[in-house]
C-alpha cells in the first residue's frame, strides 16, 4: 500500500504515515475545517488495517492543536484501537514546560485503550 | 467630526494597550494572517513560551468560534444587512498582568439562553471539574460537519484559568450582540 505524506502548512501538520507502521503527525493542527483535513488520514488507517505491520507507532509531535482537531485526533486514536494483528502504541511529545500539551496527552491516555509514552523535548 | 472620532478611538486603544483590533467579516485567510501577526508580536514582547502558547491557543479558539458562528448564521434581508450582521469585532490587548481577548458578534435572541447557560455552567466548575467536563464532551459530544464540537469554550476556560466574562445586548427583535472577554494571566 502507499504511504501517506502531506506537507505541513501554517494551519496543518506534516503527515507521514508509512506502511511500515511508523506514523507521524508533526507541527500544528489548527484548521477551521479539521474533518476535511483528517478524512484521508482516517481512510489511510482503514486501508492499513488490511495489511498491518507487526508494530504500529504513532508519534504525535504537535505544538498546537485546536478543539476541532482534538475530536479528529481522538478519531485517529479510536481507529488505531480497532486494528488487529499489530501492536499499537502512541508517543506523545510535548515541549518542556508546556503543561497544557502534556495534560492534553494525559486526557487522551485516559480515554483511549492504547499504551502512551509521554516524551518531553526542548523544541518540536 | 470624523477626525476627532478616530483620534478618540486611537486614544481608547492606546489606553487599553491594544495590540490588534479588527472589525469586519471573518475569513479563514484573515485568521491565518492574524495568527501570524500575533505570533510574531508575542515573540517580540518576550513573554515566556508557556504564556505565548496559552494565549495563542485561546486566540485560535476564540477567533475560530467567531468564524464558525458567522458561517452558520443565516441572514435574510438586503446585502448591506447581510454583510453587517455577518460582521464581527475582536481585539487583543496586553496589560501589565494580563492578555485580554475580546470578541463580539451578532446572535439570534432564541440562542441567548443556550449561550448564557453554557457559559454559566462552565464558570461554575473548578479546574478538575472542567477537565472532567472537557473529557466527557470530547468523548461523547457530537461534531458539527466542520468539526466544532462544543469544546471551544471549555478549552478557553481551562487554559485561561479565569472566569469567562460575557455580555449580551438586545439590539432588536431579530438580533442580540454577544461580547466575550477572556483574560489570560501573564504569570
Amino acid at each position: 500500500m502507499n504511504d501517506l505524506k502531506l506537507e505541513g502548512s501554517a494551519k496543518t501538520p506534516l503527515v507521514e504515515f508509512n506502511s511500515n507502521g511508523e506514523l507521524l503527525l508533526k507541527g500544528r493542527s489548527i484548521p477551521e475545517n479539521s474533518i476535511e483535513f483528517y478524512k484521508p488520514i482516517i481512510e489511510w488507517i482503514d486501508n492499513y488495517g488490511q495489511s498491518v505491520n507487526e508494530t504500529t507507532v504513532l508519534s504525535v509531535q504537535l505544538e498546537y492543536f485546536n478543539t476541532s482537531s482534538s475530536k479528529c485526533i481522538l478519531d485517529v486514536f479510536k481507529k488505531l484501537e480497532t486494528l488487529s494483528g499489530t501492536e499499537v502504541s502512541v508517543k506523545w511529545y510535548y515541549e518542556e514546560d508546556d503543561e497544557d500539551m502534556l495534560e492534553a496527552g494525559e486526557d487522551y491516555e485516559a480515554i483511549i485503550d492504547l499504551p502512551f509514552e509521554m516524551i518531553e523535548v526542548e523544541e518540536i | 467630526m470624523l477626525a476627532v472620532d478616530t483620534f478618540d478611538l486611537y486614544n481608547l486603544m492606546e489606553r487599553d494597550k491594544v495590540l490588534l483590533a479588527f472589525k469586519g467579516s471573518i475569513t479563514s485567510e484573515l485568521l491565518t494572517s492574524v495568527f501570524q501577526i500575533m505570533e510574531s508580536k508575542m515573540e517580540d514582547l518576550k513573554d515566556t513560551p508557556k504564556i505565548r502558547k496559552r494565549v495563542f491557543n485561546v486566540l485560535v479558539e476564540c477567533l475560530q468560534n467567531l468564524y464558525h458562528h458567522i458561517d452558520e448564521f443565516e441572514v435574510s434581508g438586503s446585502p448591506e444587512q447581510l454583510s453587517q450582521r455577518k460582521s464581527a469585532i475582536f481585539s487583543i490587548s496586553r496589560t501589565v498582568d494580563y492578555y485580554n481577548i475580546v470578541t463580539g458578534n451578532f446572535i439570534y435572541p432564541k440562542n441567548v439562553e443556550d449561550i448564557s447557560s453554557k457559559i454559566n455552567h462552565i464558570n461554575s466548575l473548578n479546574k478538575d471539574e472542567l477537565k472532567k467536563f472537557y473529557k466527557e464532551t470530547l468523548n461523547n459530544g457530537t461534531m458539527s460537519k466542520k468539526g466544532g464540537g462544543g469544546l471551544g469554550l471549555i478549552d478557553i476556560a481551562r487554559r485561561s484559568g479565569e472566569k469567562l466574562q460575557y455580555k449580551i445586548r438586545e439590539i432588536d427583535k431579530d438580533y442580540s450582540f454577544f461580547t466575550l472577554t477572556v483574560k489570560i494571566s501573564k504569570k
